[in-house]
């Protein structure tokens, strides 16, 4: 009898068969994953990913017989007062006799959805599949590349730290035997068989202090380790393209932009924040806040803390591009940039906003995009077509072909779909 | 003094001493209790098992086992995905408890148990699986002739690598199709009866030498004279040259597939395999549920009264032991909101009690009844024989007593579809037990529950179409939407149009036909 032990296997055994079940339903998981998405807060997605998937696609048909039709029989336990003869009305419900479980429902079983729970992982996949930052590196990778190392083989040269310990007393080994080193057991058996002699007068004593002698000499000779034995771990410089980046999140927190608007930002750059982390490794996001003087903060007093004052947008692309000049040169740099605001500036900053974006922050940015947002209720009628301050003078910009998105958002529910259409994988080819 | 008992180090329990105390256990109470099973299944019960494995394992990897039905090596298809996710979420949500043990068939015979078993349940759990379950493995007719206990580790090992490899050269998509066609005609897919052997030319020659000294032997003048029949019936000799080529009619279906279908590729065929043989192995199973479990719970049930007697059990074990067993063979009235059927661990057990009863103290009725095995005095004996040479059909419709029939109070109840009510066609009385006991028996019979499919007959010179017949019984015609699932399926590996007759076997009329034609998504 064996007993083992399997409950250090490794687990997630299973894995393999869910990732094909998902890559079987994925058409339909990822529309409930948006739908989903739509209802729930942002800040809780995925944190239950319960989602159900009609039946259709995950089905198992078999032949089967069609359930409560045809003669029937049934043998049941329990009877207490029937006797041979008696008659029943059928149960309501049709299929099986007295409440039977042969299967009696399991034709309409099959057409119901199928529930299941996605780990947070697989929910975000899905829900930020086909999304991207746009033209990440393209400018820089073929341009500046950082070197690497990796493991190639084995050198004969090297630092110390990098000695292969192994492969060194292999080639050592392979030596010694080739030269045939005296080994330390034959030198021992030999000095106790002189020692044996010297103590019998053994007449052969002078031709084993002679051989000892030489075998000494000989394992002299052949030392243990050679430097021709010496290997050392080689390491291959290799080119490593950048593919850092970092993300500029500005927005306006001034008095007019009401709780609402702030909300809208506020999911706006969480479901970027959750986007940035998950798609890209090596991505910094640097916060800033303006009213009508810009500071740069941490992530938990942009979204948190209140402020209030006047507009002056032109404060927070001035703190951008200190920040970019003092520690994310362009040339290293991927940078990105996303604002939000209400659309509201003083109008005598157009042209300083203008002229700071043209010359200093669009030819710096892969991309900018702008997130003008609204009131709940949407654009009153009869002001249909207002557009802000800030609106007209990002417009004339992007009219002049420069790297500027910009989309209106005026309810939580177009948060999402906006956030797609900005970072849709098929804008980034449209915009190449 | 308890607790210094538990700590014996000796490996062979002696009768007396306690096998554990508490609900704890570790690897050496695991190898005590089996050796104390083992002293009562060798000796007492005269089992003869298996090498025993007993792999301990945690509640994530005994889902992980349900998602591959149980065994411990699988191919990957997302259908184990879909049921791992099911199990997984009504397992969190407190649905559904999970199994003490899973038993393999398998040389030597390994028992899943989970970690979370007290002491006492690894005891039930060795005695159930480790030698009931195990027993019947090695010993039932079934098992044997059909699977192959040694080997079926290593063929599922091979299953798997076969289908990643197929899977990384063809691609997932693929792959996909035909397992996703392959399981849909999983239970037309197993060998009922043992195929005909080619006979080899000795034999046959030595076969025809002996009928002809037979027909010398008995060789009588008169027979010349007999009228010879006038214008027998005989069919087209082509079809039927054409029929026996392709050993039809068929009812296997996924061998004639893996044989026959002409545009498959190699690759194709040995995954139809794959499932084929997987669908062989599982057949028994499903045969002998209510013999199988009720060998195990009848097992368990004589060893751990028998360790109780020895004193190696506490008081406290046995109670614990009683309170599960008996949860086992609950078995709910027909009227109980709980119903869901016959319980195979309560009518097994309940049946295999009863047969101990026959045997020991008969009654005048069972001497009636079972002349053959009333009164014989050794039990043991006759369950063994039960156990092997039986499955629940034949099991039910052979030892099914009036007392037992009695004692569960079975009814017949018969719903005919032109009746306006149902009837009570027979109760647990002198006209009804062996009326009842035949339909009962019925119910088990695997093959009278599988829709009777067999292809009939293919047109291989004209349009290449598959004829395939479904003979309704009583009837009761298959599932239209799987139905035309499952044919299109069929028609997809068969590379041509596949059409299903429903036919009424009473009068050959044809009931519903349903037609598929082939989607190119194979070739």
């Amino acid at each position: 009898m064996h007993i083992v032990d399997r409950r250090l296997n490794p687990g997630g055994k299973s894995l393999p068969n869910r990732q094909r079940f998902l890559r079987r339903v994925k058409d339909v998981a990822q529309r409930a994953v948006r739908e989903s998405a739509r209802e729930k807060d942002i800040k809780d997605l995925g944190k239950d990913g319960r989602i159900s998937v009609p039946g259709d696609g995950v089905r198992e048909p078999r032949f089967a017989r069609q359930p409560g039709t045809g003669h029937q029989d049934y043998i049941l336990p329990g009877n207490k007062t029937y006797v041979e003869g008696d008659r029943i009305e059928r149960p309501p419900g049709g299929g099986g006799g007295g409440g039977s479980g042969e299967g009696g429902d399991g034709g309409e079983n099959s057409e119901d959805a199928f529930h299941f729970v996605l780990t947070r992982e697989e929910f975000l996949d899905l829900f930020l599949e086909d999304l991207e930052l746009p033209d990440l590196a393209k400018r820089r990778l073929a341009v500046v590349e950082t070197e690497g190392l990796r493991r190639a083989g084995y050198t004969v040269s090297g630092s110390p730290a990098n000695l292969a310990l192994s492969r060194t007393l292999r080639n050592s080994m392979s030596r010694r035997i080739a030269l045939k080193r005296p080994k330390l057991e034959e030198l021992a058996a030999l000095e106790a068989e002189i020692a044996q002699a010297e103590a019998a007068n053994d007449p052969r004593l002078p031709d084993l202090q002679l051989k000892l002698l030489e075998l000494r000499e000989r394992s002299k000779r052949i030392p243990y380790v050679d430097p021709i034995d010496l290997r050392f771990r080689r390491f291959e410089p290799y080119p490593k393209p950048i593919a850092q980046a970092v993300m500029f999140c500005l927005m306006d927190v001034s008095g007019s932009m009401t709780e609402h608007m702030k909300d809208l930002a506020k999911r706006f750059y969480i479901l970027l924040h959750i986007f940035l982390t998950r798609r890209y490794k090596h991505v910094e996001i640097v916060f800033i806040r303006h009213t009508d003087k810009a500071t740069e903060v941490d992530e938990e007093t942009f979204f948190g803390s209140r402020e209030t004052g006047g507009t002056l947008v032109s404060s927070a692309l001035v703190e951008m591009k200190r920040i970019v000049t003092e520690r994310y040169s362009p040339d290293d740099w991927n940078i990105y940039a996303a604002q939000a605001s209400d659309g509201d500036n003083v109008s005598s900053d157009g042209p300083t906003s203008t002229e700071l974006l043209r010359a200093h922050i669009l030819p710096a940015c892969q991309h900018f995009a702008y997130l003008e947002v609204g009131d709940e209720n949407g654009p009153r009628a009869g002001f249909v077509e207002h557009r802000t301050t800030l609106w007209r003078t990002y417009e004339a910009l992007a009219r002049a072909g420069e790297p500027l998105a910009m989309r209106k958002v005026n309810h939580r529910r177009d948060i999402y779909p906006v956030f797609r259409e900005l970072f849709g994988r098929k804008d980034a080819k449209a915009e190449v | 003094m308890v607790a210094s008992l538990s700590r014996t180090k000796s490996t062979a329990p002696k009768p007396g001493e306690l096998l554990f105390s508490g609900n704890d256990w570790d690897f050496e109470t695991i190898r005590r209790i089996h050796d104390a099973c083992e002293a009562v299944a060798g000796p007492e019960l005269g089992l003869s098992w298996y090498p025993n494995q007993i792999e301990i394992i945690t509640a994530e990897q005994m889902l992980d086992a349900y998602a591959s039905i149980g065994m411990p090596l699988f191919y990957k298809h997302w259908s184990f995905g879909k049921h791992f996710a099911q199990q997984e979420a009504s397992y969190r949500r407190g649905l559904m408890g999970l199994a003490y043990e899973i038993v393999i068939n398998s040389d030597p015979c390994i028992s899943y148990v989970m970690e979370e078993n007290t002491a006492t349940m690894q005891t039930l759990v060795i005695a159930h699986a480790a030698f009931g379950h195990n027993h019947f493995f090695k010993n039932n007719y079934l098992f044997r002739q059909w699977t192959d206990a040694e080997g079926i580790l290593d063929y599922l090992d091979f299953a798997k690598s076969y289908i990643a490899r197929c899977e990384e050269r063809y691609g997932h998509q693929a792959v996909e199709h035909v397992l996703d066609a392959a399981h849909a005609l999983m239970s037309q897919g197993v060998h009922r009866y043992p195929r005909k052997k080619r006979p080899d030319l000795a034999s046959e020659q030595r076969r025809e030498r002996e009928r002809e000294e037979h027909g010398e032997q008995i060789y009588n003048d008169l027979w010349r004279t007999l009228p010879t029949k006038t214008g027998g019936q005989k069919g087209d000799p082509a079809l039927e040259r054409r029929r026996a080529l392709l050993e039809l009619p068929q009812e296997n279906i996924l061998y004639f597939l893996e044989k026959v279908a002409p545009r498959l590729r190699p690759w194709q065929r040995e995954i139809l395999r794959i499932v084929r043989l997987v669908a062989q192995y599982f057949y028994p199973q499903r045969q002998t549920k209510v013999m199988n479990e009720g060998c195990a719970t009848y097992c368990h049930y004589r060893i751990m009264n028998a360790l109780s007697q020895k004193g190696q059990l506490s008081e406290a074990a046995y109670l614990e032991f009683l309170t599960s067993h008996t949860n086992v063979i609950r078995q709910p009235n027909f009227d109980d909101r709980s119903f869901g059927g016959h319980n195979p661990y309560a009518l097994g057990f309940a049946m295999m009690q009863d047969i101990a009863r026959i045997v020991e103290q008969p009654t005048q009725e069972d001497r009636e009844w079972f002349p053959d095995i009333a009164g014989t005095g050794d039990a043991m004996g006759v369950l063994r024989d039960c156990w092997e040479n039986y499955r629940d059909e034949s099991f039910i419709a052979q030892f099914l007593s009036p007392k037992l029939m009695r004692d569960m109070r079975l009814f017949h109840i018969v719903d005919d579809p032109d009746e306006p009510e149902m009837r009570v066609e027979a109760i647990h009385d002198e006209r009804g037990y062996r009326k009842m006991r035949r339909s009962f028996a019925r119910q088990y019979d695997v093959a009278w529950l599988d829709p009777d499919i067999e292809v009939v007959d293919v047109d291989l010179e004209g349009d290449r179409r598959l004829i395939l017949h479904h003979k309704a019984l009583n009837r009761i015609t298959l599932q239209k939407e799987d139905a035309r699932r499952v044919l299109q399926h069929l028609a997809d590996l068969w590379g041509y149009d596949a059409v299903l007759k429903e036919v009424d076997p009473a009068t050959g009329a044809v009931l519903v036909e349903h037609s598929a034609s082939a989607r190119p998504i194979f070739f």
